[in-house]
């Protein structure tokens, strides 16, 4: 068996034997049914709520919602890192606010954002873009930190402008730095939009579960919890390989 | 006499630092002949890479004028100027063959043209095995010499290198000594080469400046007189041990200088 193959293999196990113990320790009454409900029935129920499509509308809206709110923190967060990198005093200025941002509770905002925005989706994509988009800020910065400087002698040489500069040397450079950023941002993207819904809203994945919550409905809320984490989890792993894939033909693992 | 290709007039740098301003070099009177091989040697810290960044048009100097074919040279690098650094310059995301392309597939150069010169300067550089793989697959060597044909592909009037083998072995510095040599001879650029090691200084270039200890400036040029077809088997004829030796004496001081009053 190749070393990769044995990784992947513990990894597996790793998830596979918890499971199990918690499957036992269900159907053994150590975990009442009141408290959760074994680990394969929540795969059943899942399988029936997908097949029904009673909450597919649900399941759409929230992953455009975090989709939307990721793929502008990304964008805006590559941007306004690139622009902060050129103008240092700015920088300067915000550098403090960065490293404390992650002790503001973005959700404290939301009843802001909803009096502001209504109750549609503009305030839940608002709380998963604020929440990623210094992640990948400070991400940028930190990739753009780390550029060489006869690389941006050499984007002289060329005679290569500003932004030429940007797109093609140092922000390809910065790559490594910035997929940091970018899976953070993924992380973070759920986080706000279902915490959010889960909070106040009207439809989607964390409004159901809040739903189901409110009337103890465990076979609901249990298939949908694992909803989220099957989803999210398998988003941050193709997000990961191609990270691992980008490293290794740069050969970071030399 | 032929218009310098390169001519510096009253050059000189000064760095504005917190311990206040730092003369890091000149005055610099300089010209460089059109298909010349020149070279520049001084001890560390000199200001031999900022001579080199103001004829690039990477630095401007604090006074002075530098001129590359009769023009003045601005804040930017001009057309047909190839520089290659010391560090390794190469774009860990692209393979070899893209490092080489990078700045020819700005210029205004038909497709087809643009592979005929990667093949050249792959074959030249001794990388055809090499096209495909990573500059974090290469050795230090073969870096360089991705950087050299990149600046090569470009078919610049002057190159410009800085210490490029100050990196490399000594085995391997002469046998890039060699290329260069080869390169030289292809081309008809003028070719400027810094660098600390007086034998690659002697070995290579037909004039050779030496430089004085901070502030830089030029203490005498030397010709060495060398036949166009030379290469680096003239380490062993004994004129080369003259050359070599007349650079040393020169420069023997001006090493002590940068040391510092405690050697
Ligand atoms: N950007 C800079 N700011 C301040 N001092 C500098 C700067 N660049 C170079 N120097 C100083 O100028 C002197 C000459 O530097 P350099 O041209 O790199 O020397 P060399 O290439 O001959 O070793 C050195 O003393 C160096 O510390
Ligand atoms: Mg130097």
């Amino acid at each position: 068996m190749s070393r990769a193959r044995r990784i992947a293999l513990y990894q597996a196990l790793a998830v596979a034997i918890p499971v199990l113990l918690l499957e036992v320790a269900c159907r053994v009454g150590l975990i009442q049914p009141l408290t959760m409900p074994t680990p394969s029935s929540m795969v059943v129920g899942l399988v029936e709520i997908l097949a029904s499509g009673r909450i597919n509308a649900a399941i759409l809206k929230t992953l455009a919602n975090v989709a939307a709110a990721f793929v502008l923190a990304s964008v805006a967060g590559v941007a306004l890192g690139a622009l902060l990198h050129r103008a240092a005093p700015v920088r300067r200025l915000l550098e403090p606010l960065f490293s404390t941002y992650y002790a503001i509770p973005i959700y404290a905002f939301y009843p802001l954002f909803i009096v502001v925005f209504g109750l549609g989706d503009a305030p839940q994509v608002l709380i998963g873009f604020m929440l990623a988009l210094v992640a990948v800020i400070v991400s940028t910065l930190n990739g753009l930190d780390s550029v060489p400087r006869v690389l941006i002698k050499t984007a002289r040489v060329c005679r290569m402008n500003a932004v030429q500069t940007a797109t093609q040397v140092t922000l390809p450079y910065a790559a490594p730095h910035l997929f940091t950023g970018v899976k953070l941002a993924a992380a973070y993207s759920f986080i706000g939009v279902i915490g959010a819904e889960f909070i106040m809203s009207q439809s989607g994945l964390g409004y159901e579960i809040r739903f189901a919550f409110d009337n103890l409905d465990n076979q609901v809320m249990y298939p949908l919890i694992l909803l989220i984490l099957v989803v999210s989890v398998t988003v941050n792993f193709t997000l990961d390989h191609w990270d691992k894939a980008l490293r290794a033909r740069r050969g970071a693992a030399r | 006499m032929a218009a310098p290709h390169v001519s510096m007039r009253g050059v000189t740098r000064v760095f504005p630092t917190q311990k206040g301003a730092l003369h890091a070099l000149g005055p610099v009177d300089l010209d460089l002949r059109k298909g010349e091989f020149f070279a520049v040697v001084g001890p560390s810290g000199c200001g031999k890479s900022t001579l080199l960044e103001m004829i690039a048009g990477l630095a401007p100097p604090s006074a002075g004028t530098v001129e590359f074919e009769g023009r003045a040279i601005g804040s930017d690098v001009p057309d047909g100027v190839g520089v290659v650094f010391q560090e390794n310059a190469c774009f860990p995301w692209l393979n070899v063959a893209d490092n080489i392309t990078f700045g020819l597939r700005r210029l205004p150069v038909a497709k087809d043209e643009v592979a005929r010169r990667l093949d050249y300067a792959l074959g030249l550089m001794g990388l055809r095995d090499f096209a495909a793989a990573y500059p974090a697959q290469l050795s230090g060597g073969m870096r360089q010499r991705v950087c050299i044909a990149r600046t090569l592909v470009t078919q610049p009037r002057l190159i410009l290198l800085d210490e490029p083998f100050g990196a490399l072995d000594q085995q391997t510095r002469l046998l890039m000594g060699d290329e260069l040599l080869n390169l030289w001879r292809a081309t008809g650029a003028t070719v400027l080469l810094i660098t600390h090691a007086l034998d690659e200084a002697a070995m290579l270039a037909d004039r050779v400046a030496v430089m004085s200890s901070r502030p830089g400036c030029i203490l005498e040029i030397i010709e060495t007189g060398w036949s166009a077809d030379r290469d680096s088997r003239i380490v062993s004829d004994p004129a080369f041990g003259a050359v070599t030796g007349k650079l040393w004496g020169l420069l023997r001081d001006q090493s002590l200088n940068a040391l510092g009053p405690a050697a």
